[in-house]
């Protein structure tokens, strides 16, 4: 069998990083600049997306799962596949993997839409979910961006969401906690949760093969979001909302 | 060309004149060609008074002995300053006598970087001795990569094609002998890093008819001074040496720790520069290739080029001193 890696274990995650982290901050630096002011736009629209998703109505669910299509499509075309895969060549699948995933963010937006404007059941429920993933929504819109930048790196570097990956996963999840769709869920309702957490990991992964300090923080991200999921879940079949 | 190199009797003759100061007057013999690969040396470039090269074994052609990687520190993208700040390193490079810069459809945008450069610095300015890899897993597709490859370079042909770390090596190498027997390259090789596969490089470098191995090779990593450095001498195929800082984590140890005395007995003004004389003067490498984005860092690199290479003893004392900080 032909691998591309051979004697994979052997190999360091350090081995794996094909990009300086300067090469990497300057590709985001050049994107910030080349796509401002989109990144209001995307403030606006995840400031939206947190206030519709506290609505307990399938329109506001519809709203928030086509905004966040379109946050997920975005980054897919505009920052993984445009800017990132010119350093790195796996990024062309993981554009692949964020443009399935604003996919799946429209189909369940059109399923929120065929159930029109019936009053719906929080799901997974309860308010703890949804005070959780609010302050995820709020930590990825207002202060994911300054991390980077209490860290040392300019301001021009930040990462906002919409425009770069890691805050918006984080929004993502924040939003997943929060939504409160029909009470039929589609049984594939899972399936919007893989890609933003094995996100994370990539991203962790590669913050620290680049000796980044805040290598810890997606990581950290996506274990809250689960436990927070598990927390509202237990807290749904217990009958307690 | 590099002036120690393969060379003409006149300019074996100009060498004498250079008088004590004359990089030849240091250099252990292995840095001489054979008379025999003298004559069937092919010049290509202008020779560098003073930088010190060595005979590719299977032509005679002389290489400088310190070239240029392009993992990670060629990686740019497309931001335009970051390319032309390696444009600036190629012209450093160049400047200095250096030939070979060697690349990989792996590095991401190195090798349109590399083109790019090329193409700002133009023929005379850029006397490249390009060093490129196949990496693909199916035989079939490595003539597209190697064509997309060529393309970015903006080269009519490249001088060496390796199978990167021996991926389909045996659908790669048929296909890259029969490029080179047609004129449309110059030479044929293999690759590892970090110690990988060396069993099965072993049997390639005996089974095959290849000019060239890649491998690690540092004050620290020595593994393959037992078997495939004696081998490439036996086999007469030529060496490069990839990691020749450990990416840099090796010379980050060092600086914490005061030059030896010895390292000025070969002219090195830096830890650098002593690794790189380490490895350059084994007498069966051909050429060390450490990557660098730093115009200084190219510039001291080819200083290792220079001035008196270690003998056998001072080299044992190198390996002794790094290995016991």
């Amino acid at each position: 069998m032909s691998l591309m890696v051979s004697e994979w274990w052997t190999y360091r995650l350090s081995d794996f990083l094909m990009f300086s982290p300067r090469t990497y901050h300057r590709l985001v630096e050049l994107y910030n600049a080349e796509v401002w002011p989109a990144h209001v736009l995307a403030l606006g629209l995840g400031v939206a997306m947190g206030v519709v998703a506290l609505r307990a109505r399938a329109w506001a669910a519809m709203a928030v799962f086509s905004g966040l299509a379109l946050a997920w499509g975005w980054v897919a075309w505009a920052f993984h596949w445009q800017r990132y895969a010119t350093i790195n060549w796996a990024a062309a699948w993981v554009a692949a993997a964020f443009a399935v995933q604003a996919v799946l963010m429209l189909l369940m937006a059109a399923a929120q839409a065929a159930r029109g404007p019936a009053a719906v059941e929080p799901w997974p429920s309860a308010r703890v979910g949804v005070k959780r993933g609010l302050a995820l929504l709020l930590f990825a819109l207002f202060v994911q961006p300054l991390v980077g930048v209490a860290l040392g790196r300019p301001w021009p570097q930040a990462e906002l969401f919409g425009i770069a990956p890691d805050p918006t996963v984080s929004a993502t999840l924040g939003l997943l906690l929060m939504l409160r769709p029909a009470q039929r869920v589609p049984h594939w309702a899972w399936t919007l949760w893989p890609v933003p957490l094995l996100w994370c990991v990539l991203s962790g992964a590669t913050a620290w093969a680049m000796d980044a300090r805040d290598a810890w923080l997606m990581p950290v991200i996506a274990l809250a979001a689960l436990v927070a999921l598990l927390a509202a879940t237990v807290a749904r079949r217990a009958g307690s909302r | 060309m590099g002036y120690l190199g393969a060379m003409d009797p006149h300019r074996r003759s100009m060498l004498k004149g250079f008088g004590a100061w004359a990089p030849a007057a240091w250099l252990p013999a292995a840095f001489l060609p054979s008379p025999a690969s003298a004559q069937r040396a092919a010049p290509v470039a202008p020779a560098f008074p003073g930088v010190a090269t060595r005979p590719i074994p299977s032509s005679g052609e002389a290489l400088p002995v310190v070239g240029l990687g392009s993992w990670v520190t060629f990686n740019v993208g497309n931001d335009r300053v970051a390319r032309d700040a390696c444009a600036d390193v190629m012209r450093a490079f160049f400047a200095a006598g250096g030939r070979m810069i060697d690349s990989s459809p792996m590095y991401g945008s190195s090798q349109p970087v590399i083109g790019h450069g090329l193409a700002k610095l133009g023929g005379a300015a850029a006397p490249v001795f390009s060093a490129e890899k196949v990496w693909v897993g199916s035989g079939a597709r490595g003539p597209a990569q190697i064509e997309e490859s060529r393309r970015h370079w903006g080269v009519s042909r490249f001088d060496l094609l390796q199978v990167h770390n021996l991926l389909a090596w045996e659908e790669h190498l048929p296909a890259l002998f029969a490029m080179k027997a047609a004129g449309r390259l110059r030479y044929v090789g293999i690759t590892t890093s970090e110690g990988r596969r060396h069993r099965d490089i072993e049997a390639v470098m005996r089974s095959q008819p290849i000019d060239f191995v890649q491998l690690s090779y540092n004050l620290l990593d020595r593994d393959v001074e037992q078997r495939l450095l004696p081998l490439a001498q036996e086999r007469r195929i030529g060496v490069i040496v990839n990691r020749p800082f450990r990416e840099g984590a090796l010379l980050r140890d060092l600086q914490r720790h005061p030059l030896p005395a010895w390292a000025a007995e070969i002219g090195c003004d830096g830890w650098a520069q002593v690794a790189l004389k380490f490895v350059a003067s084994h007498p069966a490498v051909t050429c060390a290739i450490p990557a660098t984005s730093s115009v200084a860092h190219v510039r001291q690199n080819m200083g290792a080029a220079l001035g008196p290479m270690p003998d056998a003893a001072l080299r044992r004392r190198m390996a002794e001193h790094v290995q016991a900080l």
